[in-house]
């Protein structure tokens, strides 16, 4: 997933510079000629959204505009009584974890052994996991143990993640995976 | 009109973290040196070094132990253009591009600047630089389109330990003034305040709660107005308010090899 | 933490870690409060501090050890009412312990009940333990077996840490030897369960009272003893000691901030303890600006440990069916889960509640509720194993959903195992580590392995951030909060909801045929997640994403319904019942979605301004909204406010309840003077002077006689890995923890002069965790742009290291390159004698995104603490050299 320079600086002048360099556009009325060139407020006619960072556990609120349904700016909340509007630089970073030009956005498969990726239809991708973890699940199910005792399981199946994910993920993902006897569920909690 | 607004900083509260340059960053969509792939400095934590035309803001790190660590601090300081009220910069434009706005802060018109680089060689703290991506002379406008909407500016909205204050200059004052006298209080005889009086070129809209010599920070002790002995680079300027288009893009494509 | 009159960061870098949360220390510093940061750096933390104390990394039980024998001598304390009341009535001081109970003391380090630790499930002999205890001498006097019951860890749950499943923490819990009754009702049951009360001596003289014990086992802890293990200057040390108790009492309070850096060690959540302890013993705790705050490091860390993505637990801290247990039914799962006396007493009601949220009108009494439908968990299937696991190919998949294990623990072992899976699917918002293993890992790119022998099938799914999909966070202070959609995601970018509801979707499909009785659990199990577009959503909201199941319905089997009208939510948890008749799946989180309509945790109303108070409008904590637990403690014997200073809740006579600036911790209408009834179950065997009401006796514990498999007090063990001898006790490092021995998990012997030096490693203000939500994002690439080691200009002149220089890092694991940092914020330690240097590595960097660097976690190595399975990656040992 290299940029080059050359894609970097587009994206900068198009989505990002532009906006606050080109921005600066007069406005004239209320003011005194020498101060013609004034900066229009660009998310004038934004929709806002409260929402809460995503990085570490001190669950600041933030607020994420949107004009013509694209993401123009996200800061603090100054109504929380966590943040009181105020963020830490990943928090201020919300917007680029958004808005970025490293940012995937198609499937990727690699076949055993492949050199590289290929890229897949989700919905190919989709039904292909399906069936792996049928496989896996109906080859390695352990109904009991040796020693009689019934266990309903199977430890060969790591389902791995969830921390900085929400709850509702977590309760239908721990449902599906203990639902189909997978006991090996873990997160960054532990580590 | 309103009144005077700027930046109160209180170091002594600022904890190094950057909200500070991020916030400013998104608001004002600027980018990161070299798309974000810069060096390790091997200056405490700075990495970005200095304030210039994307980098409206910038903390400092000064790292004070003695030997035996039986003394130590670690002062902090973000820095920002100090919209003087005297400013060196906005006297020495040749295109009227730098105006004062009705909060009595300097900002630069990017569309009417030329590129010139005169103010950059004018102020005497080194704010201003070229911003490689429009080719034009860049620095902190104190979100003068957010002050405008009645919102504080990014940065000191974003500041979680309150060491960036944005207000009325004069309700500023005060504050620093009152915070300068607790810390004395508790025996932090070395608290003064930098830039709050008018001795500093007519005072300084963003003004600084210090706890050593300005020269620590890399401050001026005494900051001056430029000479107006820039004939060369006014007439330069001059020429090039002509042909704005053609100096804006050469201004960018050199400052772009050098800089991005 | 605003009302703190001293904030003890220790364990944690938060003004760098938690830059936000510091705002409140910094407040309440501004009002005259001391900050003091114990950590062997100077941080960005020690520059707000008042007092810095260094201590050597793996030291911290010692330092804290230190302040309880610095209290407990103390004339104030021992004089003063507000403590002596505090301890005698509100802890479990005055409770005497079995004559079989051997202490350190005793026995030069180690506990009675020592043995060796032999595997029990063939099919699943990767626990690891050292050593293991037998905790029957531990156990209160009159009671062996029954008194000890769930312990319930406020604040403390940094990792679930809750004795790992294994046939350890069995047997304390009052299994009884016949079968359960069945039921329902289980009120029989729990009845059963009934033993009669610890003895207690309220002059606390008795030499077995735990008083006493504690106070015996501290007393080594001297300041002298504290700067010989720590290296703690023994004047710093006072400074800390005397600030601390000068902070605490009546009407002023001490909190505790810790993070990671104290559960990463192979005791951690003894280290943890002692705190807990050093705190009750202050009465510093339920208190406002009191407590141990535990900052965790995820968005939702807390709510993934509530709602346990985690092996060993089930929704709401019940423990997950095991097969090391006596889990074999759901009555003698219940026997062995259910405490009589305290809140646990309920554990049937949340148990069968569960229950019926996994398999709704499937999961009736004449089955017991499907339990044996739900898998039992038969060792330890947590991270480390999972991956040694992986690599003895015992593992065939793996769904990584938002972690970046190629950069983990021990990180060639990781991506070994990651090389054997038959399948590998990584859904992240970036190209991570994990994603490209087999691409452009370090052994690949150096041929040492070929990319052509990886036979693993990676997907990649992108995924879709967090302003695109609507769903809840719970923060480190319990609080769930809401996120809205406000964006479309771009291109084939999911939610993880979307993902898994999908593959939900797929598997019921193909298993919807079975006749197999393997398949009848699944079968059975509800899934009714799709969007129903006659529920009322908010006006202005961004519709989901095609595919995506509804938060809100996921939300509300979270918070419970009654199981025969769906459209009525359950209120609180005080409503759940054990016949069926009520559906929830976290018992915990009951109420937060109370009513249609009535999503609290998207409730956004603050205070105004200057109001004292909890916030109860914004967000919902849980339990019941509370944002302090245990505040019964804020209160004296009689129910008024300790001081006016510090009024939390308080008992008012005329309303015949509790009330206050928060909602009471305490049964709601019971006066301070209710006496316990011995006879009976749940709370009304708790009195009303017995704040802890999630524990059998309604005390906090300073002494813990079961739910930890490695002792019943905090005792100093070296790390696994440590350039010293243990000068506290013969016993090096802890008898029990985890080593999972493997060739390329070898360790470094106690004062092996090949690697010498103490190396801990951290995050920093600039980036997230192992990296991927921080290295593909410019503004912060360009403020930490590379993997550096920070070390003190002594161990840089003795190793002709210059600034900046390459440095190359080595463990018996492997070997890394990383720049020279040379500062003075790192400094020598003089450890019993001798001078020990001490760097430090952040580690958030890997081959992949914007700014790469070498894997920190290449260094550390497969060792656990043996009650939560969480590796040591704060204190073990190196060499540096000049590249």
């Amino acid at each position: 997933m290299d940029i080059s320079r050359r894609d970097f600086m587009r994206v900068s002048a198009a989505s990002g510079g532009a906006a606050a360099l080109g921005g600066l556009v007069g406005l004239g009325a209320d003011l005194a000629p020498t101060l013609a060139a004034a900066a229009e407020l660009r998310i004038k006619d934004a929709k806002t959204y409260p929402s809460i960072c995503p990085y570490c556990s001190v669950g600041c609120a933030t607020l994420v505009r949107t004009v013509d349904g694209k993401i123009a700016n996200i800061e603090g909340d100054p109504r929380s009584p966590h943040n009181e509007g105020t963020l830490c630089p990943k928090g201020a970073a919300i917007y680029q974890l958004h808005v970025n030009p490293n940012r995937p956005t198609k499937v990727l498969h690699r076949a055993p052994g492949a050199a590289d990726w290929e890229v897949w239809d989700l919905e190919r991708a989709m039904s292909r996991v399906a069936e792996l973890v049928k496989k896996s699940r109906d080859e390695t199910f352990i109904e009991r143990l040796e020693g009689g005792v019934r266990v309903n399981m199977t430890p060969a199946i790591f389902s791995l993640g969830g921390a900085t994910l929400d709850n509702e993920w977590n309760h239908i993902h721990q449902k599906l995976m203990r639902g189909l006897g997978i006991v090996a569920i873990e997160n960054q909690a532990r580590i | 009109m309103p009144e005077p607004m700027g930046f109160y900083t209180d170091t002594t509260v600022c904890i190094g973290c950057k909200a500070c340059e991020v916030a400013c960053k998104e608001w004002n969509q600027l980018p990161a040196t070299n798309g974000g792939r810069s060096k390790l400095s091997g200056d405490s934590y700075d990495n970005t070094r200095r304030l210039d035309g994307i980098h409206w803001r910038h903390v400092k790190f000064i790292e004070q132990f003695d030997a035996e660590r039986r003394q130590g601090r670690w002062l902090m300081m973000s820095d920002v253009c100090k919209h003087c009220v005297r400013a060196g910069c906005l006297e020495v434009c040749p295109t009227g591009a730098i105006i004062r706005t009705e909060f009595d802060t300097v900002v630069i018109q990017s569309d009417v600047c030329n590129g010139c680089r005169d103010c950059i060689g004018a102020c005497p703290f080194g704010v201003i630089d070229i911003n490689p991506v429009s080719g034009t002379a860049q620095k902190c406008t104190l979100c003068y389109d957010r002050m405008r909407a009645g919102m504080t500016p990014a940065c000191a909205q974003a500041c979680p330990t309150a060491s960036i204050n944005f207000g009325p200059i004069r309700e500023l004052k005060q504050k620093a003034q009152a915070r300068v006298e607790q810390l004395h209080g508790r025996g932090e005889r070395g608290a003064y305040l930098y830039g709050a009086d008018e001795k500093m070129l007519g005072g300084l809209n963003s003004f600084y709660l210090l706890v050593d010599k300005p020269e620590v920070y890399g401050l001026p002790p005494d900051p001056k107005m430029p000479t107006r002995n820039l004939k060369r680079g006014s007439l330069w300027s001059a020429l090039g308010a002509v042909v704005v288009g053609v100096v804006g893009l050469i201004s960018l494509r050199s400052r772009r090899d050098v800089n991005v | 933490m605003a009302d703190s009159d001293c904030v003890i960061v220790m364990g944690s870098n938060m003004a760098e870690c938690h830059p936000v949360a510091f705002r409140w220390p910094m407040l309440a510093k501004a009002r005259g409060a001391k900050i003091i940061h114990v950590d062997p750096r100077f941080t960005r933390t020690s520059a707000m501090a008042d007092i810095h104390a260094p201590i050597r990394a793996g030291s911290d039980l010692a330092f804290l050890g230190g302040l309880v024998n610095y209290v407990m001598n103390s004339p104030r304390w021992s004089s003063e009412p507000f403590f002596k009341t505090f301890v005698l009535n509100y802890t479990n001081a005055a409770t005497i312990v079995s004559d079989e109970f051997k202490d350190a003391e005793d026995l030069d380090g180690v506990f009675s009940g020592l043995k060796e630790y032999t595997e029990k499930i063939k099919e699943w002999p990767l626990n690891a333990f050292l050593g293991q205890y037998d905790s029957k001498s531990w156990q209160y006097a009159t009671a062996q077996d029954a008194q000890a019951g769930s312990g319930w860890k406020a604040n403390t749950q940094q990792s679930g840490e809750q004795p790992a499943g294994d046939e350890r923490s069995s047997g304390q819990r009052g299994a009884p030897a016949q079968a359960a009754p069945p039921g329902p009702p289980f009120e029989p049951l729990v009845k059963g369960l009934l033993k009669p009360p610890a003895r207690r001596d309220p002059t606390l003289a008795d030499p077995r009272c735990v008083f006493q014990i504690v106070k015996r086992h501290f007393a080594r802890y001297t300041p002298e003893m504290v700067e010989r293990v720590t290296g703690c200057p023994r004047d710093t040390f006072l400074k800390v000691a005397e600030t601390l108790l000068a902070s605490s009492g009546a009407d002023r309070t001490t909190s505790f901030a810790y993070a990671v850096a104290w559960t990463q060690h192979t005791n951690g959540p003894q280290i943890i303890g002692c705190a807990a302890l050093l705190q009750l013993l202050l009465g510093n705790v339920g208190r406002p600006g009191a407590g141990i705050m535990a900052l965790r490091g995820h968005a939702s860390i807390q709510g993934s440990t509530d709602i346990p993505t985690l092996y060993h637990s089930i929704h709401g801290y019940m423990s997950h069916p095991s097969a090391l247990k006596k889990h074999d039914t759901l009555a003698n799962w219940l026997a062995a889960e259910t405490s009589a006396r305290g809140y646990w007493a309920n554990t049937p009601k949340f148990m069968i509640s569960y229950m019926k949220s996994m398999y709704g009108e499937a999961a009736t009494r004449d089955n017991d509720f499907g339990y044996e439908w739900h898998p039992k968990i038969i060792g330890d299937h947590s991270h480390l194993p999972m991956f040694v696991a992986m690599n003895e190919g015992r593992v065939k998949g793996m769904l990584c959903i938002g972690q970046n294990p190629a950069t983990s623990i021990n990180a060639l072992v990781e991506r070994r195992g990651l090389g054997k899976l038959e399948w590998l699917v990584v859904k992240d918002n970036w190209v991570t580590e994990t994603a490209t293993f087999w691409k452009t890992a370090p052994e690949v790119k150096s041929g040492t392995v070929k990319l052509g022998d990886i036979k693993t099938e990676v997907f990649f799914f992108p995924s879709a951030q967090v302003a695109e999909y609507d769903g809840s966070f719970t923060n480190t202070q319990r609080m769930l909060q809401w996120h809205y959609k406000a964006a479309e995601p771009p291109g084939d970018c999911r939610s993880d909801l979307w993902f898994t509801h999908q593959l939900a979707k797929r598997l019921k499909q193909m298993y919807a045929n079975s006749t197999a009785p393997r398949d009848a659990g699944f079968k059975a199990l509800t899934w009714d997640f799709d969007p129903d577009p006659s529920l009322p959503h908010e006006p202005g909201e961004v519709p989901p994403t095609a595919g995506d199941p509804d938060g809100l319905k996921i939300l509300k089997e979270i918070n419970g319904y009654y199981s025969d009208e769906p459209t009525k939510h359950v209120a609180s948890f005080g409503d759940l019942k054990d016949d069926g008749s009520t559906t929830c799946a976290s018992w915990i989180y009951c109420g937060v979605f109370p009513a249609p309509g009535q999503n609290r945790s998207a409730s956004r109303k603050a205070d105004p301004p200057g109001t004292p108070g909890a916030q109860l409008g914004w967000g919902y904590a849980w339990p019941a909204n509370r944002r302090i637990m245990y505040n019964r403690a804020s209160a004296d014997l009689n129910g008024r406010p300790w001081s006016e200073r510090k009024k939390w809740v308080w008992w008012d006579g005329e309303q015949k309840k509790w009330v206050g600036l928060d909602v009471p911790d305490f049964a709601a209408t019971k006066p301070p003077t209710a006496k316990a009834n011995p006879d009976a179950i749940g709370l009304d065997g708790l009195s009303g002077t017995d704040p802890f009401i999630m524990k059998t006796d309604g005390k906090g514990w300073l002494y813990v006689p079961s739910g930890l498999v490695d002792g019943p007090l905090p005792t100093h063990y070296e790390p696994a890995e440590s350039p010293v001898r243990n000068p506290l006790y013969k016993q090096q490092a802890s008898p029990v923890y985890k080593y999972w021995k493997r060739e390329d998990n070898a360790l470094v012997q106690p004062g092996d002069s090949r690697f010498p030096i103490v190396i801990t490693t951290y995050r920093l203000t600039e980036h997230y965790l192992a990296g991927a939500m921080s290295r593909f994002n410019p503004w912060l690439t360009e403020l930490q742009p590379e993997l550096f080691i920070e070390m003190s200009p002594e161990l840089a002149a003795e190793k002709s290291i210059a600034n900046l220089d390459w440095v190359r890092v080595s463990t018996p694991r492997s070997s890394i390159r990383a720049k020279a940092l040379v500062t003075r914020r790192l400094r020598p330690f003089t450890i019993d004698g001798r001078v020990v240097h001490h760097v430090g590595m952040p580690w958030h960097w890997g081959y992949e995104g914007l700014v790469t660097g070498d894997v920190v976690n290449e260094l550390t190595s497969l060792v656990a603490d043996p009650n939560v399975s969480i590796h040591e990656g704060k204190a073990f040992v190196c060499n540096v050299e000049k590249v």
